[in-house]
């Protein structure tokens, strides 16, 4: 049996599997359609919001972007996370407790408005975008085992599986479904996470593995220039008040998470108030599942890739470009239509040296660009932390406050001396 | 319930709420980003007590808190008669 066969009926069994539960769960009256009759045990509510909620950001993109820029991205973590503190507190029992099937009900009778209720109505509309996004999510989710099919055609696979579903099995149906699809995304994703962490770091847990040393020393956590503040951003996004664009960021997607529409109305299903937020707590339960995995998943990548760009560390000489490893000189031949690739890596001081060391007599302007720095009437010369070897594995650096961002003249010494070069 | 033990259950359902999201910000936007250069002299596993807030922490403490109000909030429910039993 070829790949392909192989792939079609493990990803036919899972959507054999969503529509079954779907034609076992079919809504027979409007409370059990809008509400699943109100009967959706707390626990088995957090996991269905879990799998909701969670789209292709959480299960895909992620880990990639935590691996790439660090600390920093540290904000997705605690914003997604963060804002079930906010809904379980402040949304979802006051919204079960009122006792209707949908929030424009609820908006409308709470201001004793009809018009109130129409606009909530419309506002809905909005989220079509969001539902295209959707759809796109999940086919990338479900589909990703199958690149013989088309972005269009398996789209429409995702359409019909989910309009299926959805109309016969109402939000029962979807809650079940949910469940399911929880089940087999969590095991998907921390699978390979546990037995990366087992060989990485020889422990079990990738929670643990985060912070525990590998074969050669490093912690994961400690991958060169990862879990620094800012390394070599320009100063622009430090001031005027360094890191309020962290606070304001994780602040919005906290606040963007209680109030997505799909996940407010999964606590309508819950049989008390007491169930909803009880249920708030499981859903983050589930949801930690993969988030405290991804930046561990995102780490080891990063330290992986690290240590084999730079066998002799990374102020050693980098692996010649020639010698690296298969799998990126395939992938930026055959990487898929607008995914960055080799362009990326410009913007990842690290990753970048491998490109240039060598090559267009980069060396020798990082080096001539160093020693400018370090005359004594350069402008930014002896301020403090400016370092003129500032290098993003300068461990002293490691872990400052926005330590290994040393500016001058508006611009990061480390993007000048490696970043800037390409 | 009066308008009396109404206002009193109100209260100490805001007093719990207040507690809880002071310590919701206090371990993100705090020990997380604004008071990591604080905590930078804790090692935790090759970096620092901040950004293991930022990276786990936050994300531990947000489920103990859930827990704890959907706890707390229970009692307070009980306490008042309102409960749904």
């Amino acid at each position: 049996m070829d790949q392909f066969t192989l792939n079609l009926i493990v990803v036919g069994l899972s959507f054999a599997l969503y529509i079954g539960i779907a034609i076992w769960a079919r809504a027979g009256s409007t409370s059990e359609f809008y509400a699943a009759n109100r009967g959706v045990h707390p626990v088995l509510n957090g996991m269905a919001t879990a799998a909701d909620w969670m789209s292709a950001a959480s299960f895909i993109s992620m880990a990639g972007i935590i691996a790439f820029v660090g600390y920093d991205n540290s904000t997705y973590l605690m914003g997604w996370t963060g804002g079930y503190v906010l809904l379980a507190l402040l949304l979802a029992p006051y919204l079960r407790k009122f006792g209707r099937f949908t929030v424009p009900d609820f908006i409308g009778d709470r201001f004793y408005s009809q018009t109130a209720r129409i606009v909530a109505v419309i506002a809905l509309f909005r989220h079509l975008d969001h539902l295209c996004d959707r759809s796109d999510g999940w086919r990338r989710c479900r589909l990703l085992a199958l690149p013989e099919v088309s972005s269009s055609t398996g789209l429409w696979i995702a359409a019909a599986v989910v309009f299926v579903y959805a109309v016969l099995g109402g939000m029962k149906g979807i809650t079940y479904t949910q469940v399911a699809q929880y089940c087999v995304l969590i095991v998907a994703y921390t699978i390979p996470a546990i037995f990366i962490s087992l060989q990485l770091t020889g422990s079990f847990l990738p929670q643990i593995g985060l912070f525990s040393a590998d074969a050669s020393g490093t912690p994961a956590a400690d991958a060169p220039g990862w879990s620094a503040d800012r390394p070599g951003l320009p100063v622009v996004y430090r001031t005027p008040f360094e890191h309020l664009d962290m606070v304001l960021f994780t602040m919005a997607l906290m606040i963007g998470t209680a109030g997505l529409p799909h996940v407010i109305i999964r606590f309508f299903t819950v049989p008390k108030v007491s169930d909803a937020r009880a249920s708030a707590g499981w859903a983050l339960v589930f949801i930690a599942l993969l988030y405290t995995v991804a930046p561990a998943v995102g780490a080891m990548a990063r330290l992986n890739i690290i240590n084999t760009i730079y066998p002799n560390g990374v102020d050693g000489t980098p692996l010649a470009y020639a010698d690296q490893p298969a799998w990126m000189t395939n992938w930026e031949k055959h990487r898929p239509a607008g995914v960055r690739g080799q362009e990326r890596r410009r913007s990842d001081p690290v990753l970048q040296r491998h490109r240039c060391d060598g090559r267009h007599g980069c060396r020798a302007r990082l080096e001539r660009q160093r020693d400018d720095h370090l005359q004594p009437g350069h402008p930014g010369a002896g301020e403090p932390g400016n370092r003129g070897s500032a290098r993003l594995g300068d461990r002293a650096d490691r872990g400052r406050w926005s330590g290994s961002g040393p500016v001058h003249g508006g611009r990061p010494v480390a993007g000048d001396l490696v970043g800037g070069v390409a | 319930m009066s308008d009396k033990s109404a206002s009193a259950y109100w209260a100490a359902n805001i007093r719990l709420i207040t507690i809880c999201l002071v310590i919701w910000a206090l371990v993100s936007f705090g020990f997380g980003i604004i008071l990591r250069p604080l905590l930078s002299g804790i090692p935790v596993g090759g970096t620092d007590l901040g950004f293991w807030f930022a990276q786990q922490g936050s994300i531990l403490t947000f489920l103990v808190l859930i827990f704890f109000y959907a706890a707390r909030m229970n009692k307070i429910d009980r306490e008042f008669g309102v409960d749904e039993q």
